[in-house]
């Protein structure tokens, strides 16, 4: 009975969505209510549908998308913590009819690889950077991170982000928004169904500008959870991103056709 | 005969990457090797071959620029001095533990720290036994003339496409600022995007649907994954102690003491085997070409003619323990070397020989 139910409710007619093939059936490796699941997805339907698969280039950080290449059906590349900028600047300079990517999360990017992201973007590298940013040192278990909120709690800010000796959190998107190289910054989230929509938009934007040739970087912010690192269920994580993250990191385009949005 | 000309090494070595058929070359300035991304800049290699050239906004950079573009079959080289060189560590683990091919080339100055800008031999332990972390090995190719910059790019690549490995040009402030005559090599055509599709079917070239998705990584989290892939390292490793040791022998046949230097310490050993056999010394040199694989067997089988052996290096004694690995306590095998950038004189080799091993 089940199984015939089950029959019936793949069959090709009640097909509504299916797994992209850029997606590998491994078991992602992210806590559940995670949103790298997503993200990967999205960037890999947006590589599927524009059939770039034997033109795409990934780069994988040091974090817990680490293991992006397990998940992501494309040749790829597994960098070193905050170089992944530097990475695809020699794999797109010497193969520049690619599609190239990098993948990083908020410690790699606006941390270690603050001079690698800065001078990429700065010399207009013809390439897309995708930015997870959760706040957090998830891999390692909840540390902080650039981009932590003021008085915000996590495993070596026991007592909340004191920003008199930590620093502000780093808004590193605006930052290269400032530079000339980049052509197209934006800060997205995919924490229900309309933003990811929109999130795609952004990738397939970025994509598209990289394939025209229009020279300059694009940069995509996706602001997202770490249910396990905040120490929150999915849902409750989710709505604490939209309360307190969002404010800070506020969602949008940043930098359209290379002029910064008013 | 090849093209003649008068050139430094470190022009030596820019000139021959651009035809040896380089696809880029990625790098930061500091001396005493400005003159290889200089040189470069100055022949607009872009329009000469093709070849990218990119001026990196560090050493971390470069390297990890060259890792991406090594990583997508082309081949892709770097060159700086020490302290760049030190920075690099992180990236050629990486590439070693990646299994890439590469080519790096590193003009040393004096250490430690921001040293000296002199010439210096003090950075051997580093190039030879690994450098960064984990258990990995360099080619450690070691010219010892303005020519050898040139021939050993074309060398390095060859060893380093052969056995999936980066490969280390140790030379030194003055090879690489000293001017000579060079034969250089013809033009070698670029490889075609095709050729390295086929002959690097590993690379992150774009996955067709016809194979499988190739990733370039040297993460095994599982441990017994891990050491799987570092017994693949280490025979490797002994595959190029079987086949790939280079050594040159200068008056070996009588001698009764040996030299063993490279780089510039070689040649300045040499006017010391001049001075000496003046004097009746019986001395001789063996200059090792590829530090590593270091050349033990052809040290151990002069051993039973020889009365001993002064190894000669500008550091505080580092090849000596390769030397004595290699001769145990058979004979007496001392250092002699000076430090921090001063060179040392054919004089100071030959008295170093007499009272350290003659008259010790």
């Amino acid at each position: 009975m089940r199984d015939e139910m089950l029959k019936d409710i793949i069959s090709e007619e009640n097909l509504v969505y299916k797994k992209t093939d850029l997606m590998t059936d491994n078991v992602l490796s992210y806590c559940p209510g995670c949103g790298h699941g997503t993200a990967h997805r999205i960037i890999m339907e947006v590589v599927d549908e524009m059939g770039l698969q034997e033109e795409t280039i990934g780069i994988a950080p040091v974090g817990c998308s680490v293991l992006a290449y397990e998940f992501m059906n494309i040749d790829m590349q597994q960098a070193a913590h905050g170089r992944a900028p530097a990475l695809a600047t020699g794999i797109k300079k010497t193969w520049p009819e690619k599609f190239v990517f990098t993948y990083q999360g908020d410690g790699d990017l606006a941390a270690i690889g603050t001079a690698e992201t800065l001078h990429a973007c700065n010399r207009g590298e013809n390439i897309l950077i995708v930015f997870i940013n959760n706040g957090i040192y998830g891999m390692t278990g909840g540390q902080m991170a650039p981009t932590t909120l003021s008085g915000m709690k996590t495993s070596t800010t026991p007592f909340g982000r004191d920003t008199a000796l930590m620093g502000n959190p780093l808004k590193i998107t605006e930052l290269v928004a400032e530079l000339p190289g980049t052509q197209f910054v934006t800060r997205q989230a995919v924490h229900t169904p309309a933003a990811v929509r929109k999130a795609k938009k952004a990738i397939k934007k970025s994509i598209e500008l990289q394939r025209s040739g229009n020279s300059g970087t694009t940069f995509v912010e996706i602001v997202s959870n770490c249910n396990s690192g905040w120490k929150l269920p999915p849902v409750q994580a989710n709505k604490w991103m939209v309360e307190n993250m969002f404010p800070f990191y506020p969602l949008g385009d940043i930098k359209v056709n290379g002029e910064l949005v008013k | 005969m090849g093209e003649l000309k008068l050139m430094k090494g470190n022009e030596a070595i820019a000139e021959a990457a651009i035809r040896a058929g380089v696809d880029a070359y990625f790098g930061y300035p500091i001396t005493p090797q400005s003159e290889v991304i200089e040189y470069l800049s100055s022949q607009k290699p872009e329009e000469r071959t093709g070849m990218v050239l990119l001026q990196a906004e560090s050493e971390v950079a470069s390297i990890n620029m060259v890792y991406g573009a090594a990583g997508s079959g082309k081949k892709v080289m770097t060159t700086s001095s020490s302290p760049g060189i030190s920075l690099m560590q992180e990236g050629l683990s990486y590439i070693a533990g990646a299994e890439l091919p590469c080519v790096v080339a590193n003009v040393v100055r004096g250490g430690p720290g921001l040293g000296t800008i002199q010439p210096s031999q003090a950075d051997y332990f580093q190039a030879t036994k690994g450098g960064g972390h984990g258990d990995y090995k360099l080619i450690v190719l070691a010219p010892a003339s303005v020519q050898e910059m040139a021939d050993f790019i074309p060398l390095a690549f060859d060893l380093a496409f052969k056995y999936r490995n980066p490969a280390l040009i140790l030379s030194d402030g003055m090879i690489g600022q000293m001017m000579e005559k060079v034969e250089l090599f013809d033009q070698v055509p670029r490889r075609t995007e095709e050729e390295i599709k086929k002959t690097c079917p590993w690379a992150t070239t774009g996955k067709p649907k016809t194979r499988e998705r190739n990733i370039i990584t040297s993460l095994y989290l599982d441990p017994g994954t891990q050491e799987q892939h570092n017994y693949k390292l280490q025979k490797k490793y002994r595959k190029m102690e079987e086949d790939e040791i280079r050594y040159e022998k200068i008056e070996c046949d009588d001698a009764e003491y040996l030299f063993v230097a490279y780089g510039s310490s070689a040649r300045i050993a040499q006017k010391a085997i001049q001075l000496g056999r003046k004097k009746g010394m019986k001395i001789g040199l063996l200059r090792p070409i590829t530090l590593y694989p270091f050349p033990v067997p052809q040290i151990r089988e002069m051993i039973p003619r020889l009365k001993g052996i002064l190894s000669v290096e500008m550091s505080a004694g580092q090849m000596i323990e390769d030397v004595r690995l290699a001769v145990g306590d058979k004979i007496p095998a001392e250092h002699f070397g000076r430090l921090g950038g001063i060179i040392h004189s054919p004089t100071e080799i030959l008295e170093a020989l007499e009272q350290k091993i003659i008259g010790g």
